[in-house]
């Protein structure tokens, strides 16, 4: 095996060896039970007491949705304003301009809804002060925050019959102090002391060998990478993300940023097994959700290790692989093992250009933000698939002719009728938004906008259309990774990217701790001959079926445009 | 209700960014002091003076010089990006196809199938600091002409500064462009 693949293999196994053992800790911690990391305890009373707060009081789904929402809001308000007048706040070495109005929103609705979309540069369009105070505060918080909400679910299904999902500051500080910030103490020290800068100092200007002068982009940024890989976030110090050789400087770091994304969501997938004390549930719901990621991980390293089939036809050796847009230091390989994963979690940092990617590499980025439920995103990952979950049971439930029924509550119409709408819900943003987009660039290029729509596209053809699907499909599944050629910072995709993000985030939030709050309610029914048992792999194979056919449907008219004509067009 | 969310909601707001803006950050810049380049970046210098940052490419065009990749910024640290062409856009192919032109004019002994595809692709970031050996393999005969050294002298200096794999298990092998000019501006003296 050569030295690449050996690479990812090795990141592959560290995913499992940390998130595994990870996902048992996590169960205990919302559970109540005594770990390890109970010395912190003493600092969640006083930020609880300092807060105001009362972590043992019980919440039913409406309060804890309630809770969220508003914290959530104080900090779209409050970080908007921050981000328009970064100009006149301090630790502002490079003497960043304020946001314009519409760059704000939409970076501001980013952070917070843990997509990390950005139409800006991080050198050039974000002080110090909101680098940290603002974005990496967000990447915290907004990962507790769709922890949390997973959290809320699992208590609905360990109970028989309930009305308490717990408390959401609980499980949201919790997920802060014994799990985000500890690894991120770590993840960060890795960092510093492997060549990506922590200190506080702005750029730096030497002569080059050549005698040019140069000035180098640097700042605090160990800190906030290690928490936009843990939280899934995404977001880069440096615009071009992971792929900066400061960002990301050697194939160490590499190794430890991806399998930093991925613990935490392979963990929540296991806690929910562990926490409602049917742990074969949880390695079920693993079991498909890493055949998915396999089936799109494997075709991505092999068209990209494949090479461009247009430049081999101009005599290049591509020993490796496709280089346009990737690191010599990361190579073909461990850029397509990250861009996959970096889709299916919801991450959306990147490590080489995926708009450079070759067109079927690109398909399935796409499907995997598309799916958005093979491991996603911190706590949202495993919501998204509780909607397909749900949509599988209902159908099972159809196919046996059985009332539909999970954990022993049953499902009604009410409760699909919700998991239908937010099924429904991502297609429609998506090929809406795209429309609306292809409209402006075909009908309206000479609009005034600080991008004019006929200046919007870097690629010509399909491969144009595929930026604007991209941007789209990366809001909506609050992903944030960009086919970065596309001119998105004017009006239009700051504001229709920004509320896609914003509907991507809470509605799918909202929807399934509303179905599990509607389901706890109700009678617990005892298992039987004739239940629907949920943990087994028939049912697991239901929910994969499920997935497929749901996202196959809704999406391949739009794919079809874009990425797979593109890849027809090349030359064999 | 609704009003004491908003107020726990800003008290805990106030808690936290004293926990993760200040304290961990800081934390973490200080124990970042210790670190090769004091947690600013490790820098490389040539007698005494620093040219350059060890992690970040620099624009090489002069053919006393190892090139590195083509940079969609141009090399301009101040900022960062890919040039983020599509595989199959034609303006793009006949960029690739003007770069390899370009190399062979200042190669004339190379084949087209012993150019390596990072050779004339740009790079994710515009600053990739570093090439493959096999890329530097090809620009050895320009370099030691243009030094009057013997190509077997710059070899060996090629070899000296290729990094092999992590662990020589893990990811590519590869040779920092900086540094191997750096050796080479060191070995005139």
């Amino acid at each position: 095996m050569n030295t690449e693949l050996l690479g990812i293999t090795a990141s592959f196994v560290l995913m499992l060896i940390i998130g595994i053992p990870l996902g048992k800790y996590l169960a205990k911690i919302f559970a109540g039970e005594r770990v390890w990391t109970d010395f912190m305890k003493p600092l969640e009373n006083g930020i609880f007491k300092l807060s105001g707060i009362n972590p043992n009081e019980g919440m039913d789904w409406k309060q804890f949705l309630k809770a969220m929402m508003a914290i959530n809001l104080l900090w779209l308000v409050y970080g908007f304003f921050v981000l328009l007048y970064q100009d006149k706040l301090p630790l502002n070495p490079d003497g960043n301009p304020g946001m314009t109005a519409d760059l704000a929103f939409n970076s501001i609705i980013s952070f917070v809804v843990n997509c990390n979309l950005q139409h800006y540069s991080g050198e050039s369009g974000a002080s110090y002060l909101v680098q940290h105070f603002i974005f990496m505060f967000l990447q915290f918080v907004s990962a507790a925050t769709g922890i949390a909400c997973a959290v809320a679910v699992f208590k609905a299904f360990r109970d028989k019959t309930t009305t308490d999902l717990g408390n959401f500051w609980n499980y949201f500080l919790k997920s802060i102090t014994r799990l985000l910030l500890p690894l991120s103490i770590v993840v960060a020290l890795v960092l510093t002391f492997n060549g990506t800068p922590s200190s506080y100092a702005g750029k730096d200007q030497f002569i080059s060998l050549q005698g040019d002068t140069v000035h180098v982009s640097r700042g605090p940024a160990a800190q906030f990478i290690a928490i936009k890989h843990l939280g899934t976030n995404g977001g880069g110090w440096f615009g071009a993300n992971s792929a900066h050789p400061l960002e990301n400087p050697s194939y160490l770091t590499n190794m430890v940023e991806i399998v930093s994304q991925m613990i935490i969501p392979i963990a929540m997938v296991l806690c929910f097994g562990y926490f409602i004390k049917r742990k074969k549930l949880g390695w079920v719901i693993f079991g498909v959700m890493m055949i998915g990621a396999l089936m799109l991980l494997i075709p991505s390293i092999s068209s990209e290790t494949g090479g461009n089939s247009a430049i081999a036809k101009m005599g290049i050796a591509q020993p490796t692989g496709a280089m346009e847009g990737k690191e010599v230091r990361l190579g073909p390989t461990a850029t397509a093992f990250w861009s996959t994963f970096t889709t299916i979690v919801s991450t959306g940092s990147v490590n080489g250009m995926h708009d450079s990617t070759m067109p079927l590499t690109g398909l399935w980025q796409l499907l995997g933000m598309m799916i958005n439920g093979f491991f996603g995103g911190c706590g949202v990952g495993v919501l998204n698939y509780f909607i397909y979950l749900i949509i599988a049971v209902f159908i099972s439930g159809l196919m046996v002719g059985r009332t539909p029924e999970f954990m022993g509550h049953k499902v009604e119409a009410r409760e699909v009728k919700i998991a239908a709408l937010i099924t429904l819900l991502s297609p429609f943003l998506i090929m809406v938004g795209t429309a609306v987009a292809a409209y402006l660039f075909t009908n309206h290029g000479n609009a005034d906008w600080a991008v004019k729509p006929s200046a919007w596209l870097n690629n010509p053809s399909f491969h144009g259309f595929s930026e604007m699907l991209y941007e789209m499909t990366s809001s909506n599944a609050n992903n944030g990774s960009g086919f970065e050629g596309l001119g998105d910072n004017n009006i239009f995709w700051n504001v229709s990217a920004g509320i896609l993000m914003i509907l991507g985030r809470f509605l799918p939030i909202i929807g399934p701790v509303a179905i599990a709050g509607l389901l706890a309610k109700k009678k617990f029914i005892p298992e039987s001959a004739g239940t629907l048992k949920t943990d087994t792999v028939t049912f697991g194979l239901m929910t994969f079926a499920v997935i497929l056919v749901l996202n196959a449907l809704s999406y391949f008219p739009a794919l079809a445009l874009g990425p797979i004509a593109e890849f027809f067009s090349m030359p064999k | 209700m609704k009003n004491s969310n908003i107020i726990k909601s800003i008290r805990i707001t106030l808690v936290l960014t004293v926990l993760l803006c200040v304290i961990y950050p800081v934390l973490i810049s200080m124990a970042g002091k210790l670190s090769k380049g004091q947690g600013n970046g490790e820098t490389v210098t040539l007698n005494g003076k620093v040219v350059g940052c060890a992690n970040e490419g620099q624009k090489f065009d002069k053919p006393q010089y190892f090139w590195g990749r083509p940079s969609a910024v141009d090399y301009n640290a101040a900022g960062s990006a890919g040039s983020n062409k599509g595989p199959s856009n034609p303006d793009y192919l006949k960029q690739v196809s003007d770069r390899i032109d370009t190399l062979l004019k200042y190669h004339p002994y190379l084949k087209r199938s012993d150019i390596p595809a990072e050779m004339v692709t740009a790079s994710g970031s515009g600053l990739d600091p570093d090439i493959s050996p096999a890329a530097a393999k090809i620009q050895i005969e320009r370099v030691a002409k243009n030094r009057s050294l013997s190509v077997d002298q710059v070899s060996q200096l090629v070899a000296k500064n290729t990094e092999a794999p992590l662990l020589g298990l893990f990811g590519p092998a590869k040779v920092n462009v900086l540094k191997l000019n750096v050796a080479l501006d060191e070995l005139k003296k």
